[in-house]
């Protein structure tokens, strides 16, 4: 019997705040002229900040979590930090995308709001505590990400991306729900701490082959929406397909919320069997190194590149999955903040060089950038060294704490593929610097900056945090900590 | 105060240099002098270090700093410095200087950006030296190939994409080796105090493995044969500067390493392994020896003979293991040791010094091939005098810095095996031939032709550079006493180290 307990609300009042603001943000961009777009712009900013403040305001505890509507939704430690870089992110991917979507004629109120919903999603997906929670937070998303794709109509490539990643993303979706569904079967209950509890994993038990059917639907799902390799086909085409503007909420915001699911279900629900997902995921990992650093190589195109690039990141973020523990959820989650971190710095160069009627997608776009700006030609070797993952860069440290997992669950095996590859995946970063400062510019002039200084700021910042993450990485691993409870035991 | 937090200040000094050097160095000269007044101040500052540096007081580090940088992982920034280190912080500071007024004039274009890469690389080293944390290390290790990158790319020579590109992923591949061993000695410890990785008992099989992972990453820094394949075309690529640094510095980083890393805590697998790094350095002594004498570029004999003075000195660490405990000759050890180090100072100031010299030649004809130069001596008398001085001192005459680093490790090497010192000492006749033989094509003869004859002789800023050089030859060859003195302490608790198994 599912009882309405008004105190519910107040525990999801960051959520009803973006909802009510997003519907207010809709209604008022009816009235807009498009001249007057840039109130839209505000408002959302303004919008995603508060809901921010709100979820930070509210922070549980350490260890401690508050469930509402009968564990439906749950508001943890997990879920607040991924919250928080989340609507960061969304908000970075509003500052850098103005000027980029204002010259391509896509500066429209669809947009913000598309994004805004999506990012109602994401909170949802990440504090879910049942089966339900987690498909319509996930569907709330991924429906809003294919109309986004979908935002330059009259771009052939665009459109084709946008039906990749539909027919691709709703066939994961389904498998997601078969998996769901058999799980359901087992256990009799969509709530994930009870599927936990009840079901049982014993090898004698008569539910153990549906299970494990099931399971293996929810990794299939998860490695879907992650870009895990062999499920990371749509990847390259949405990534290159996409406006910069969506790719870049697409490479950053959405990664996170992935991760947040991939951790409710694997953890949540199914975190007795983690024997046999551990396993997969090793598999999945070591696909993903491979796949991602050696198809990149032969990237001409920045994106493309950047998105293979995505898929091997998602390897090592498995790597952390691998211990099975707190820590290592913590350090995947330490990864996948610093990998949103870190791409958001990288398309945002893209944005900041493309021009009305040029992308600068290509790698050889950036040729002789530091002639023509050394300060951006930093900003964006900063990020492509910290991809790499050379120290003192906040992306060594991510790779540093994720090695750390696989070696202290035993799977030294796994840390050597995954550092073997990195040495192979060093080679496209460097190749993007030696483009910038080793090559001749083709443009000799000066690099003309776009005009909204807002956006010129927040990539700077936004590179720079790279390296002062790359000195001061303490404290935000130490976040990471106590939102799983590291240290701490906690019977679950 | 000031002296509490010295190594602080000598890592960071140049850094903010660095920043200071971009943010304000649009004119190329006041990123020259600015860049030269953080050099010179950084000098100064480890001048101090030397002087305060107590070597009689036991534990022999020093100015150390502690403060706990990532609490989660119980790793610190901390900082501390032995005789060893002393003596390698001040050949950094020292050459620094000179490699700023040595690109003074031939560094054209971006000076700032050269200069404040110049600035982060000595930074970073002297954090290299100075870390007593294995994280920290790394980090200061692992972030000195950004700024050589950039130096070796944007400056260097015309097949320079390669060169650096090869150097920077050689190098990596070889480190991220280290970082897993390095995680491995933290899930051990809970720690990545140095001091702790040495006290940590591991088995035979674990140190083995931990053996070979610091093998690969210190061997291609040093570089031994056969991971020395990236040295030849970064050196033969990298700017003037470039060269001095990283056959003068970044080469004994790999030695050091070997002596922080290896010996301490892994030293019943060293032992046991022992005969794979001398052979390796005996190969590195005669065949590279070799090799250097068939080539044709000047950059690239001098990369090659840097490779074999380089031999000698992994060959006297691992020497010394053998010594102490298999013959139980600690004082023979002891020799062993100093040797390398000496020897590592030593090459620091000739190979330095030979590629200034060579740097100069190239500003003038803007060639480094030995055919076409030749009667120098008729056109820069006053060149020709450092070149040849400094050319004894790469063949190891005595009265001069190169003679006893190697007499040093040969000596002790005979107390292990007449045979291993035998081979070594090979190395007299064929450093020699090939430097001897490099002098005559290039220094003396008839003048080899109408460019070579209108060549000018020194200017001030490079008798400045050459003569530093100079003086640092002669006196550690003549009296190595002080810096001997400086290093002991050190070296002693090392190979009383080294004396006790682990296991």
């Amino acid at each position: 019997m599912i009882q309405f307990n008004p105190a519910d609300l107040a525990t999801l009042l960051p959520e009803l705040f973006l909802l009510g603001a997003t519907c207010a943000i809709l209604l008022i961009d009816l009235f807009l002229k498009p001249a007057q777009r840039d109130i839209t712009h505000w408002l959302a900013l303004v919008a995603l900040a508060v809901t921010g403040f709100l979820v930070w305001r509210d922070a549980p505890g350490q260890g401690a979590a508050v469930a509402a509507f009968n564990g439906m939704f749950l508001r943890d430690g997990v879920a607040t930090v991924l919250k928080v870089f989340v609507l960061l992110t969304t908000g970075l991917v509003f500052l850098y995308s103005r000027g980029y979507l204002r010259e391509r004629k896509l500066y429209v109120g669809e947009f913000y709001l598309l994004l805004l919903f999506a990012t109602l999603g994401m909170m949802l997906l990440v504090s879910a505590g049942n089966l339900v929670t987690v498909y319509l937070g996930l569907e709330l998303l991924t429906l809003s990400s294919y109309a986004l794709v979908a935002l330059n109509r009259d771009s052939a490539i665009s459109s084709e991306a946008a039906i990749k990643y539909f027919v691709l993303g709703a066939l994961a979706s389904g498998l997601l729900l078969y998996g769901m569904s058999m799980i359901y079967g087992a256990t009799g209950t969509l709530d994930l701490a009870k599927i936990h509890a009840v079901a049982d994993f014993s090898a004698n038990s008569p539910h153990r082959t549906l299970l494990a059917f099931g399971l293996v639907f929810l990794v299939v799902g998860a490695a879907f929406k992650l870009g895990a390799a062999p499920f990371h086909m749509w990847l390259p085409d949405v990534y290159q397909g996409a406006p910069t503007a969506v790719t870049l909420f697409v490479g950053s915001a959405s990664k996170l919320a992935a991760f947040g699911m991939t951790w409710r279900l694997l953890d949540g629900a199914m975190g007795g069997m983690h024997g046999q997902w551990t396993q997969m995921l090793a598999v999945l990992a070591v696909l993903s190194l491979a796949v991602g650093n050696v198809f990149a190589i032969a990237q001409t195109n920045l994106k493309r590149m950047l998105a293979y690039s995505t898929i091997s990141h998602i390897g090592f973020l498995l790597l952390g999955f691998v211990n099975g523990s707190a820590e290592g959820y913590a350090a995947a989650m330490f990864y996948m903040i610093s990998y949103a971190l870190m791409a958001t710095v990288a398309f945002g160069m893209i944005m900041l060089l493309a021009r009305a009627g040029f992308e600068a997608e290509e790698i050889d776009d950036f040729k002789g950038l530091n002639q023509r700006n050394p300060w951006y030609a930093g900003v964006m070797a900063i990020a492509m060294f910290s991809l790499a993952g050379v120290p003192p860069l906040f992306g060594f440290f991510a790779k540093l704490m994720v090695l750390k997992a696989a070696i202290d669950a035993g799977q030294l095996w796994l840390a050597i593929v995954a550092i073997v590859f990195a040495i192979i995946g060093l080679y496209y970063y460097l190749r993007v610097v030696k483009v910038m400062y080793f090559d001749e510019p083709q443009d000799k002039a000066a690099l003309a900056l776009p005009a909204d200084r807002t956006f010129r700021w927040a990539l700077s910042v936004n590179g720079l945090a790279l390296l002062v993450l790359g000195i001061a990485w303490g404290p935000l691993l130490d976040w990471c900590n106590r939102a799983l409870a590291v240290g701490v035991d906690i019977a679950r | 105060m000031l002296l509490s937090h010295l190594l602080s200040l000598l890592i960071w000094l140049p850094m903010v240099g660095a920043v200071a050097v971009l943010a304000f160095g649009r004119q190329a000269n006041a990123a020259r002098w600015l860049a030269l007044l953080t050099a010179l101040a950084t000098f100064a500052l480890s001048i101090p270090l030397w002087l305060h540096y107590v070597p009689a007081l036991v534990p022999s580090m020093q100015f150390i700093e502690r403060v706990a940088w990532i609490p989660a992982l119980n790793a610190n920034y901390a900082l501390g410095v032995d005789g060893i280190s002393v003596a390698l912080i001040v050949l950094t500071t020292f050459t620094s200087v000179l490699v700023i007024i040595g690109s003074w004039g031939p560094i054209e274009t971006r000076v700032s950006q050269y200069m404040a890469a110049m600035l982060a690389l000595e930074g970073l080293l002297i954090g290299v030296f100075a870390a007593t944390d294995a994280l920290l290390f790394y980090v200061f290790f692992e972030g000195m190939l950004i700024p050589m990158f950039i130096l070796i790319g944007i400056w260097g020579g015309p097949r320079r994409v390669y060169a650096t590109l090869k150097f920077f992923i050689y190098t990596f591949l070889g480190s991220i080796f280290m970082l897993v061993g390095l995680i491995y000695l933290h899930m051990k410890t809970g720690q990545f105090s140095l001091d702790a990785f040495a006290h940590a008992s591991l088995g035979a099989k674990e140190q083995a493995w931990l053996f070979f992972a610091f093998l690969i990453a210190f061997a291609i820094k040093v570089p031994m044969w056969p991971v020395h394949t990236w040295l030849p075309d970064a050196h033969v690529e990298a700017p003037t500067g470039g060269s001095v640094i990283l056959a003068a510095i970044m080469l004994k980083v790999g030695g050091y390493g070997f002596i922080r890393f290896s010996l301490p805590i892994t030293p019943d697998a060293s032992q046991e392994y022992a005969w794979v790094v001398i052979a390796m350095s005996l190969i590195a002594v005669v065949y590279i020896g070799y090799v250097a004498l068939v080539q044709e570029d000047m950059k690239k004999l001098v990369a090659y003979s840097s490779i074999a003075h380089m031999g000698f000195v992994t060959l006297g660490i691992f020497v010394a293991l053998a010594l102490v405990r298999v013959n139980n000759n600690p004082v023979g050890a002891r020799l062993a040791v100093q040797g390398a180090m000496v020897q590592m100072i030593s090459h620091g100031f000739v190979s330095g010094a030979m590629f200034s010299c060579i740097g100069v030649m190239y500003d003038r004809l803007h060639t480094r091939m030995i055919r076409d130069y030749g009667g120098i001596v008729n056109v820069m008398p006053w060149f020709a005098a450092f070149m040849v001085l400094f050319a004894m001192a790469n063949c190891g005459l005595p009265g001069t810095s190169g003679f006893v680093g190697e007499f040093m490790v040969i000596l002790a090497a005979f107390q292990d095996s007449p045979l291993i010192a035998a081979v070594a000492a090979f190395t007299l006749i064929i450093g020699a031939a090939y430097t001897l033989w490099l002098v005559k094509r290039v220094v003396f003869g008839e003048v080899g032709n109408d460019k070579v004859a209108k060549m000018k002789d020194l200017d001030a800023r490079e008798w400045i550079v050459l003569g530093a050089f100079a003086a640092g030859v002669l006196v550690v060859g003549v009296y190595p006493k002080p810096l001997t003195d400086l290093m002991e302490p050190a070296v002693q608790q090392l190979v009383q180290q080294l004396s006790l198994a682990k296991m």
